[in-house]
């Protein structure tokens, strides 16, 4: 007896939604990238949830996976933020890269 | 209205309210402080939910390994020059009015669904119980995930390495 399913999946769709808004507007590399874990959280919440709804494992199980993905987008998208940085000086994703390695815009 | 009810519409405004700061903040380390908070939040929620092994998994990974590594990263850029603005005004009004067009939708098609109206059982599902239905049902996926988290240490250590090598030579 907690509260109703609807809730849940509304409070996981506003979090999805500040998750996009912070990943569409930001001008930082490394914001957009914790725009797309706020989005993941969201989910994982919508499939916790879900998982109670109908009294089945699979949407626990589910969020197991989401956090491993999570992990691993994490980790290689930093390298790849560290990499663009020493390249071109800026996390701006204005920037243009250039082979040189001076980024120039 | 239960303890459970009250202690849940409580963490959902924290998630909410840290989550807003966290994405509006221009110092990136109080963004991923805001987001560290957010996460306990949504930990709490999973207990909640019934998924205490997942709650303890959120703060362990998210709020431990994966938002230390972000500070990591950003103490390690340390940019200096950062833009005069956050947001440029035309990409603001995009992607406001994106998110805006989502939410409305979903939470309309959330209102216009019959089902779900009724309370959730509660009931919870203890962390052995888990570990059984995952290697018993999901062990393939398990595996399949070993191997992205394998793939992904690679990729990282790879791009690291190149990092070095471009660094020595200049």
């Amino acid at each position: 007896m907690i509260v109703p399913y609807y809730h849940v999946i509304i409070l996981a769709a506003m979090l999805f939604a500040l998750g996009m808004f912070c990943t569409l507007a930001r001008r930082n590399l490394i914001m957009i990238l914790l725009g797309v874990e706020i989005m993941l959280n969201a989910a994982a919440l919508a499939f916790v949830g879900a998982a109670l709804q109908w009294q089945q494992m699979e949407g626990q199980a589910v969020v197991l996976f989401v956090l491993a993905v999570a992990a691993a987008e994490v980790s290689v998208g930093l390298a790849l933020m560290v990499s663009i940085y020493r390249r071109s000086g800026s996390l701006d994703p204005d920037v243009r890269l250039t082979p040189a390695g001076k980024g120039a815009e | 209205m239960t303890l459970f009810a009250i202690l849940f519409y409580a963490m959902a405004a924290l998630v909410l309210l840290s989550t807003a700061l966290a994405a509006t903040r221009r110092n990136m380390v109080h963004a991923v402080l805001c987001l560290v908070v957010s996460f306990f939040g949504t930990a709490m929620l999973f207990y909640l939910l019934g998924a205490p092994f997942l709650a303890a998994l959120e703060i362990i990974i998210y709020a431990g390994a994966i938002m230390v590594l972000f500070l990591f990263i950003i103490m390690m850029i340390r940019t200096d020059r950062q833009p005069d603005k956050i947001f440029t005004t035309g990409r603001l009004i995009a992607a406001g009015s994106i998110c805006a067009v989502f939410l409305f939708a979903l939470v309309g098609l959330t209102l216009e669904h019959p089902g779900g109206r009724d309370l959730l059982m509660a009931a919870q599902a203890s962390p052995a119980e888990f570990g059984f239905y995952v290697f018993k049902y999901q062990w393939l996926s398990i595996e399949i995930v070993s191997m992205l988290l394998l793939v992904a240490l690679i990729g990282a250590l790879l791009l690291g390495l190149k990092l070095r090598r471009r660094s020595t030579d200049a």
